[in-house]
């Protein structure tokens, strides 16, 4: 049993790529549910157009990498609008299925082999992101490492992740300043009491879709940097579990606070990495009996995201608030 | 309810096979060092592979380099001696029965593959061989939408009773239809083979015991606590993955038939092809959905259903034991969804995303009829099979469900309130 790599491991996902793009859809979610009480069940919907609209924007039109991003960015927007038009006004309930469901009729169409000429369908989709890499400033040599012991990361992988956690800083920051500006209180009444707000005069329909928008661009980034990180996009790495993967953040963090979806995001692939390597090294221990042994050698991965299961039930049992969130905000009673 | 049983005869599937490759290998980055593969995958919609289907390898100057046989998952690879286009043909007499290529497509194509690359080769296989007349592929698709549609309605009961009754959307109930499924399969395939029919009666107790343990363990003392809503659809998305991850922890991931009733000769109805299996399937269901009917409309416990659904202060005030009516509406609602994993795995094989699959669909259903509406439900669910489909008939298998997802959001827009909800103002 070696707590350093299991360690090592855990460190490098909870502050690698994957936990950049894992806080930038928890940071939209925050936007939508935490602050404005939209329950969009279809973020992983806007991550993949921000993935599909920069790859394909490269891989098949071959435009610049920079077209492909604004792209990615700005198909976001297109799927918020055209999402809000016919939900905003449902029943929260049918709003979360709604969401879903569009996320994943847009994962079909895009995976399917009828979409093989223009997304790659099935076969995915790869392209050169070395506009991305050329800026990169951390000498890459095949021996340089950045880190202590086992946590290290690349000069590739160091680009990649200074980049997203400036951008993290900075999306935070404005949700911070936008939220707590006269528009965020807004939002925030629509949250709880979406009638009273009406009944003040505010355009109830028109403050949750500009939510909506900003919160699907947000998890348009996460979709950016996911395509970027890794040359290209896979219609199964956007499956339904994804947004809930988000919430999982959001909820652990603490929703409808600023700092709540990051600090969420970071746990999250600690936990998970941390619980998936202690069982690998725990499966090659020699004093286990074999049949534990049989049992827990490949499912690790499956046992790790059982336990994000089991966190979201547990949370919501005991900490609803999350880490760093006030309970008040969280007695929510959709509508 | 006569006129589907009238409806009641017919036949089935055009869903496509279709070759997926791993995603590791997207066609094509060089590498020497590995060696050049032309391989794929037959399977038809997400969840039937077909095993034992030969299929040859020649090169340009139909020089014979290679031959392979799909293993237990529908895969075939063959290893070829460079860089360069080859000629792949697949032996359609050694598909099951029944099973053809797709309209079309050819039992040979042509793959160019560069060195040291893996090519994927796509056959599209269906159930309506090439050449089956439209109005033939029409009547199948209409039967297998019905079937299909029927399915959805049975395992939606429990959602939308539960729902009515507590308030609570179970994003768990998929797991239920899936936990039922393997169950059955376990009885059937695993521990000693019992009979499935007897294993599917096996399933719906265990099944309604998980349902009642349930409630009266979880979501009983939750009520009591007063969790929000949204809380309570978290806890129910969490034990959604938590049960499909231990589900996929015994089962695997590999999709699995049922030991019985496999291998069933078509009955020709008419224009339809009929196995003995899906006529019991549809007939079975009928049934229940009849008597579910009229225990809602005429027993007392169907009328304290109704009465909690409507009001349950009231219900309670007027005597009504609300915990026990929930308790039942939680047992019987898991107990079918149960069956109608069952009757899913008869159709396409058994695998731990089953249930999730249909779960969007049910919701749909459900949707679609209106939140909270039993017959609207039962309605909703039909029309959602039924597009499913038949939508088939014009677009490609692979796209299917888009079509009821869509379907449900396009009469959302029109009328929010589903189609035989009452409408509320909500944003």
């Amino acid at each position: 049993m070696d707590f350093d790599i299991i360690f090592g491991n855990a460190a490098r996902a909870a502050f690698g790529p994957e936990a950049v793009i894992l806080a930038l859809a928890a940071i939209g979610l925050n936007v939508h549910f935490g602050f404005t009480g939209l329950l969009n069940f279809g973020q992983v919907g806007f991550l993949l157009l921000g993935a599909y609209g920069t790859s394909v924007s490269v891989a098949t039109f071959g435009w610049s990498l920079w077209v492909g991003v604004v792209v990615g960015l700005v198909l976001s927007v297109a799927l918020a609008v055209a999402l809000g038009f016919p939900t905003l006004r449902l029943h929260a309930v049918m709003f979360a299925i709604v969401t879903i469901a569009a996320a994943e009729i847009i994962r079909i169409l895009i995976g399917s082999t009828d979409a093989i000429g223009l997304t790659g369908g099935p076969l995915s989709v790869s392209f050169d992101a070395g506009a991305f890499y050329d800026l990169n400033p951390y000498p890459d040599g095949p021996h340089d490492r950045y880190g202590v012991g086992t946590f290290e990361f690349t000069g590739q992988q160091m680009w990649v992740i200074t980049v997203g956690w400036v951008l993290v800083a900075l999306v935070s920051l404005v949700v911070y300043l936008i939220v707590s500006s006269p528009w965020g209180r807004v939002l925030k009444s629509i949250r709880e009491d979406q009638d009273a707000a009406r009944s003040l005069g505010k355009n109830v329909f028109s403050y949750k879709m500009q939510a909506l928008v900003i919160g699907g661009v947000i998890g348009g980034m996460g979709g950016v940097i996911d395509a970027i990180k890794t040359s290209g996009a896979d219609p199964n790495g956007f499956r339904p579990q994804v947004t809930f993967f988000a919430y999982t953040a959001l909820l652990l963090g603490g929703a409808a606070t600023y700092f709540g979806p990051v600090l969420g995001a970071i746990l999250f692939w600690f936990l998970r990495e941390w619980i998936e390597s202690f069982l690998r090294q725990l499966s090659a221990e020699a004093w286990l009996p074999d049949a534990v042994a049989d049992f827990l050698s490949g499912a690790e991965g499956v046992i790790s995201v059982a336990m994000v299961g089991l966190t979201l039930v547990l949370l919501m049992l005991f900490r609803p608030q999350g880490i760093t969130g006030n309970r008040t905000e969280m007695q929510l009673d959709a509508r | 309810m006569r006129r589907l049983l009238a409806l009641a005869g017919f036949a089935l599937c055009l869903t496509l096979a279709w070759v997926v490759p791993s995603a590791a290998q997207s066609g094509g980055e060089a590498d020497s060092s590995q060696p050049t593969v032309l391989e794929g995958t037959l399977r038809l919609g997400f969840d039937q592979f077909f095993s034992g289907v030969e299929v040859t390898v020649v090169d340009q100057s139909g020089t014979w380099i290679g031959q392979a046989v799909t293993d237990a998952d529908g895969q075939w690879s063959v290893v070829v001696p460079g860089a360069g286009t080859y000629r792949v043909t697949l032996d359609e007499s050694t598909l099951p029965d029944g099973i053809g290529l797709r309209e079309g497509f050819e039992s040979t194509v042509e793959a160019a593959v560069t060195e040291g690359a893996s090519r994927a080769v796509v056959f599209a296989v269906g159930d309506a061989p090439k050449g089956t007349p439209f109005g033939e592929r029409a009547a199948q698709t209409v039967f297998n939408g019905l079937k299909f549609g029927l399915i959805i309605a049975m395992s939606a009961i429990g959602l939308s009773l539960i729902y009515g009754t507590t308030g609570l959307v179970n994003f768990a109930h998929g797991e239920l239809v899936t936990f039922g499924a393997v169950i059955a399969w376990y009885f059937n395939s695993s521990w000693g083979g019992l009979n499935l029919i007897a294993a599917a009666i096996v399933t719906m107790i265990v099944c309604g015991m998980l349902g009642a343990g349930l409630e009266t363990g979880l979501f009983r003392p939750l009520r009591r606590r007063r969790l929000g809503i949204f809380q309570l659809v978290v806890v129910t998305i969490g034990l959604s993955l938590l049960g499909r991850q231990v589900i996929q922890l015994f089962f695997g991931a590999e999709p699995l038939p049922y030991t019985d009733f496999q291998v069933q000769e078509r009955w020709e109805f008419g224009p339809w092809a009929v196995t003995p299996r899906e006529l019991v399937t549809v007939a079975v269901i009928v049934a229940i959905l009849l008597a579910v009917g009229i225990m809602l409309q005429w027993t007392r416990f169907g009328k304290a259903t109704r009465a909690v659904s409507d009001n349950s202060s009231l219900a309670e005030a007027s005597g009504i034991n609300v915990n026990r009516v929930v308790l039942m509406v939680w047992a019987m609602g898991a107990a079918l969804a149960g069956l109608g994993g069952v009757f899913q795995g008869l159709d396409t094989d058994i695998d731990p995303f089953l249930g999730f699959q249909l779960l969007l669909l049910i919701f749909a259903g459900v949707e679609l009829g209106g939140l909270g509406t039993a017959f609207g439900a039962l309605a909703g669910s039909l029309i959602i099979g039924m597009s499913t489909e038949v939508s088939t008939l014009w677009i490609s298998p692979e796209l299917k469900f888009v079509v009821p997802l869509a379907a449900l959001i396009l009469v959302l827009l029109i009328r929010p309130q589903g189609l035989f909800g009452i409408k509320a103002r909500v944003g």
